[in-house]
């Protein structure tokens, strides 16, 4: 069960990453970012909501998610228009080192006094723990089973968004050619900002879920996220970047693969058995599991 | 999409985890010797480095706060020798490779006459082997693993040593917890953490306790849930967890979660108001072995306690005292010193006997180590709980 609840997590931020990197074929590193900022956002909203000291309403939980969620996606907007825009048509290098300057200046300006400071703080438990049940002699516990709920409706929207509506269809003719899909008349830049609000709020749906099973946030520049957005990344080159149903299945691989290897195995070795399966991927079938190959335009 | 596309961003990515592992190199040596600040007038400056921020914050915050105490008192009674005390202090986020900056900063550039830190072990290893490195005496106020001392004559401790702190939890857990058998779960990634595990286990299994089963973690892990199976399986009846407070917090919560029952055991890597914050209810009746609590009935702690309160506004935990110890002890050699350099000064201190400090009477062994007792402290209603004192007796 925690293998699936964190996969699902995995797979929220991979899905973020793969989306940017569908259209602007650039990998938004700034994008991890976005999901430590959706988790500690979530936090204040908590606390400020008084969450910390009486037990909150049922809909407390929904309404910070969606809250968290518009906020980062105001973010995305935000991070795109100004440093990714300008730069449309520079090379794809100068994105990639901006995006880690964004991804930086994120986490610096995070650990600032009036936004979340150093120390890591408790996210208040919005979800009363219990054990719903044991299935096959798994513990079912809320937290997870409702924070893999959320994860999985939300990627259904996704879904829908993507191949059933026109903004969809955009996104995809967006992805496959820019230049043509501008031709036919597709606002490009509208479409691209959606995508980065798409995936940042998805990030911040992450963040929330992610502070609801692990309470004990880290500060905001603390290496764990680091590596957590690596993870999420992994599985989006694992499932095949650019492919939105390949970063859901990647994270999921990714997250049993985790916990099953820390459980039966060992738990020292749970980072390298993730990127011991991307070494295999890249080797075994370089475009990720769901991936095409596409010949390169020269 | 060629492979290439994906593996240039990740190599990136790669080098900028690792940049700057490898930049605590010291500083050549013999260049520049620091200008130990002997004669003159002026104030005489110390250093302080420390995690001001990061997982660990509230061990510098604390151990800052206790030394700022002490200098205040000191300079309101006239300073050292006539000069006043100035203290400068230097973040080092609670990562090895600033603290070797930090100190290699305090020595270098501000010429300081003796420097003080760390809490957390590894750091003072880091700084500790700088300090020696150029003979400028270096006193840790709380790191408590063997080591830190070992590295040379310019290095002391005014807090007891892990081997001691984990017969102290061995014989609580054996004799008041009637425990016989325990699990442990270490921070491999911390000296003081393995250490504590190691003595911990030797003394336990010395006394007739068994060691169920011995899992490890990496500070700033999120998920226990494996190590916490495992360990649920063998049923100790108590979990020793010699870690630091971020963590442990973190951990109790998932040991509840998953039903372990067993009381968990710490050391003073716990003392912080942020175990509770991030712990709750999960860490309530939870004990942890500690330098002093602040309410002990001793005068000399009493008297600390409204003087921190009345400057600090919060109740001083371990770190804050041995903070304020570890500047007193200071001043008290500097007093005594003939002059201010590195290797006189290092005499100085290491002649300490019987100084009178919070945390107990200190007197600097050969070793560069105090010997004291230990007081056992309970967590309710989210603050630490005096339970009982525990002596040296080897």
């Amino acid at each position: 069960m925690d293998g699936v609840a964190v996969g699902s997590l995995y797979a929220l931020i991979a899905l973020g990453y793969t989306m940017v990197y569908g259209i602007l074929q650039f990998i938004n590193f700034a994008h991890s970012d976005v999901f430590v900022l959706g988790a500690w956002i979530s936090y204040t909203l908590a606390v400020v909501l008084g969450y910390a000291v009486a037990q909150p309403p049922l809909w407390g939980g929904l309404l910070i998610l969606v809250a968290a969620m518009a906020a980062c996606g105001a973010v995305g907007f935000t991070i795109e228009r100004l440093a990714y825009r300008p730069l449309r048509s520079a090379p794809r290098l100068n994105v990639l080192i901006t995006a880690i300057g964004v991804s930086l200046l994120l986490q610096n300006v995070g650990q600032l006094r009036w936004f979340f400071g150093t120390q890591p703080q408790r996210m208040p438990s919005l979800i009363e723990d219990k054990i719903l049940g044991t299935l096959a002699g798994v513990q079912m516990h809320a937290v997870d089973v409702i924070g893999a709920g959320t994860a999985i409706l939300l990627m259904l929207v996704l879904e829908w968004l993507i191949f059933r509506t026109r903004l969809g269809r955009a996104m995809r003719a967006v992805s496959h050619d820019t230049s043509v899909a501008a031709l036919m008349g597709i606002n490009v830049d509208a479409v691209i900002s959606f995508t980065f609000v798409l995936g940042s709020s998805l990030a911040a749906a992450a963040g929330f879920l992610y502070a609801m099973k692990y309470p004990g946030l880290n500060q905001p520049a603390h290496a764990t996220w680091v590596l957590l957005g690596l993870k999420a990344f992994v599985a989006a080159v694992i499932g095949g970047i650019g492919n939105v149903r390949g970063a859901m299945l990647g994270g999921f691989l990714i997250g049993a693969i985790e916990l099953f290897g820390a459980a039966y195995l060992s738990p020292h070795l749970r980072d390298i058995y993730v990127f011991s399966i991307l070494i295999i991927v890249l080797l075994v079938r370089p475009a990720g599991i769901l991936g095409s190959t596409v010949a390169e335009k020269v | 999409m060629k492979p290439t596309r994906v593996l240039v961003p990740l190599l990136l990515l790669g080098l900028l985890g690792c940049g700057g592992g490898g930049g605590d190199k010291g500083g050549g040596g013999s260049t520049s010797a620091p200008a130990g600040g002997g004669s003159g007038s002026g104030t005489i400056l110390v250093g302080h480095f420390g995690s001001m921020t990061g997982s660990e914050a509230t061990f510098g915050q604390s151990t800052d706060n206790g030394i700022r105490l002490a200098v205040k008192e000191q300079n309101a009674a006239g300073g050292v020798k006539g000069r006043m005390i100035e203290i400068k202090t230097y973040d080092d986020q609670g990562k090895s490779q600033e603290a070797g900056t930090a100190v290699t900063r305090l020595i270098t550039d501000d010429k300081v006459v003796a420097v003080l830190g760390e809490v957390a072990s590894s750091l003072s290893l880091a700084g500790g082997r700088v300090a020696q490195q150029y003979g400028v005496p270096m006193i840790s106020p709380s790191s408590t693993n063997p080591q830190v001392t070992q590295i040379g004559d310019k290095v002391f401790r005014v807090c007891f040593l892990d081997p001691f702190q984990g017969w102290v939890e061995a014989k609580f857990a054996r004799e008041t917890l009637k425990a016989n058998t325990a699990a442990i779960l270490y921070d491999q990634a911390q000296a003081y953490s393995k250490g504590l595990a190691q003595y911990f286990k030797e003394a336990f299994t010395q006394m007739g306790g068994t060691i169920t089963t011995e899992q490890a973690f990496t500070g700033g892990d999120q998920d226990f849930s494996a190590q916490l199976t495992t360990i649920r399986q063998t049923n100790p009846d108590v979990l020793l967890v010699p870690g630091y407070y971020t963590d442990a917090g973190n951990i109790s919560i998932q040991v509840r979660k998953l039903g372990i029952k067993a009381p968990m055991l710490g050391g003073d890597g716990w003392d912080s108001v942020k175990l509770a914050e991030i712990g709750k209810e999960a860490i309530e009746g939870s004990y942890f072995s500690n330098h002093y609590s602040f309410q002990e009935q001793r005068p000399e702690v009493q008297n600390f306690v409204s003087k921190y309160e009345a400057a600090h506004g919060q109740k001083p935990d371990g770190l804050a005292a041995l903070g304020y110890d570890a500047a007193r002890l200071l001043f008290d050699a500097m007093n005594r010193a003939a002059s201010l350099d590195g290797a006189t000064l290092a005499k100085a201190i290491a002649e300490t006997k019987d100084f009178p400090g919070v945390t107990g009477k200190i007197t600097i062994d050969p070793e560069r180590n105090a010997k004291k007792s230990a007081v056992i402290v309970q967590m309710k209603g989210g603050i630490p709980v005096y339970v009982t004192t525990i002596e040296p007796t080897h």
